[in-house]
């Protein structure tokens, strides 16, 4: 008898080491195992939200740059539609890089030398084109949706660059709220309305019911009497002409026959060619 | 999960959506070998996402034809099992690269076990819990003791619970020796564990 026992301890240890072995294997992983992956493979985004004009902004990007910015109310509810635009998953990033927080904040404060980048991959040519031509309006100003159109070769597509800005996969961040119409109507906005746009443009420091003012006036383009070159309202150079200098056209013709030229950096229209 | 075949089959049909699975499938399995093979849950995360990585860098430049034909699991616990080495080699040499180089295993499972345990269980017999756990804690930390030939064909054996000729495949050795390694490695807990449970027991 007394032999029998430690042969018997001995198998149901054995049993149990193996037992216990498996159960080793056992340990659930972390999630992160999977967004990480996933994320650094290209397959899925990470997002984070971020406080802007607009209140907080759920904002998805990946190694090429930002991917989909949108409002929403839930986390989930961000994750549901970011899929749907980009037929990938997004994760949200519990430890943002500083980096990518940090530029998220220069640019919305208007600097534009923030090491930003957009991932637009997906998107039509054109959609690609008008959306990098709208992110050249610089902070504050206004162009209308036809000189978008002519400043990307395609002059007579005005209708698709406002659809083209309407399904802006990343607005405040390309700044679509700066293409407005040319008869000084704000236009529409995806993220919010027209409300939203004039929220965000005064923001940035436009006085948006001058700009709304003139326009409804008739005015176009204004320059200085001293100066020859004829500019959008809201360009910062006729910003800076003194109030009494100030001449405004009611379209590109009458400055050109005043002797002006467009602004070489709001650029302006020149009058049609007769045909 | 999916099966290795139909794993395989998908990877060669759509590469991007099979690998969601394939992560989503396999993440748990290459965490649990990691953390057993560097006893860091840190570690065992930074190298089982590093595998899924080189796995995708890998598949990308396979033709379909070539990733019809992987063997998954093997071919997964290959990378993990080369990562682990080079890992265990490189801080070998520079132990500064390790944070936490010579802390040994992770100190916080006992503690985090019982709190575990006396959230989800308080009517239960946490006694029996704790001892269970501080049980797998001594053996885990054992298993880090293993020579890497023993521990790699131990953890894979029984752990994962391949197959010889899997195991094989993975540390490019011949099955005989695949398991040599195996019955001496775990020669070696049972030893170890004896000798352990002997000493407990003059003591008490």
């Amino acid at each position: 008898m007394s032999n029998l026992r430690p042969r018997v301890d001995g198998l149901s240890a054995a049993r149990d080491l193996l037992g216990d072995l498996r159960a080793l294997g056992q340990t659930p992983a972390p999630s992160t195992c999977v967004s990480g992956t996933l994320t650094r493979v290209g397959l899925a985004d990470s997002y984070l939200t971020i406080e802007t004009p607009l209140g907080l902004v759920y904002v998805a990007w990946n190694e090429r740059g930002l991917s989909v910015a949108r409002r929403a109310s839930t986390n989930g509810e961000f994750e549901v539609e970011a899929y749907a635009l980009l037929g990938r998953r997004v994760f949200l990033e519990t430890e943002p890089p500083r980096r990518m927080e940090q530029a998220l904040r220069e640019w919305l404060a208007g600097d534009r030398r923030a090491p930003l980048t957009f991932d637009l991959r997906g998107q039509t040519p054109f959609m690609q084109a008008a959306l990098l031509k709208a992110r050249e309006i610089p902070y504050g100003e206004v162009r209308p949706y036809s000189w978008v159109a002519r400043e990307i070769g395609h002059p007579a597509a005005v209708r698709a660059v406002g659809t083209a800005m309407a399904r802006n996969p990343v607005p405040v961040f390309i700044p679509c709220h700066r293409v407005v119409r040319a008869d000084g109507h704000l236009g529409a906005y995806g993220m919010g309305g027209p409300e939203s746009k004039r929220i965000i443009l005064q923001a940035e420091g436009l006085n948006v019911a001058q700009i709304e003012s003139l326009a409804a006036s008739g005015v176009r383009y204004v320059s200085s009497a001293s100066g020859d070159s004829y500019c959008y309202p809201s360009c910062h150079f006729a910003r800076s002409i003194a109030p009494e200098q100030v001449v405004t056209f009611a379209g590109e013709e009458e400055a050109v026959a005043a002797g002006y030229i467009p602004c070489d950096v709001c650029r302006p229209p020149l009058p049609a060619l007769a045909s | 999960m999916l099966s290795d075949v139909a794993l395989a089959a998908a990877l060669a049909d759509n590469l991007d959506s099979a690998f969601e699975s394939l992560v989503c499938g396999w993440s748990q399995r290459l965490y649990a070998f990691s953390l057993r093979m560097t006893g860091r849950s840190r570690d065992a995360e930074e190298l089982a996402e590093e595998t899924l990585v080189q796995a995708w860098r890998a598949l990308e430049g396979y033709e379909p034809e070539r990733r019809r034909a992987l063997r998954v699991r093997p071919w997964l616990f290959q990378i993990a099992a080369n990562l682990a080495r080079n890992r265990a080699r490189s801080a070998r040499r520079n132990p500064a690269l390790s944070l936490d180089a010579g802390a040994g295993a992770d100190g916080q499972s006992f503690s985090a076990a019982a709190e575990r345990i006396a959230d989800d269980d308080p009517l239960g017999a946490p006694g029996a819990a704790l001892e269970r756990q501080e049980r797998l804690d001594e053996l885990a930390a054992l298993l880090l003791t293993l020579p890497e030939a023993q521990r790699v064909v131990v953890i894979l054996r029984h752990i994962e619970g391949m197959q010889y000729a899997a195991i094989a495949e993975v540390v490019g050795e011949p099955v005989g020796t695949v398991k040599s390694h195996a019955s001496r490695g775990v020669a070696r807990l049972r030893k170890t564990l004896e000798r352990e449970r002997v000493a407990a027991a003059q003591e008490a």
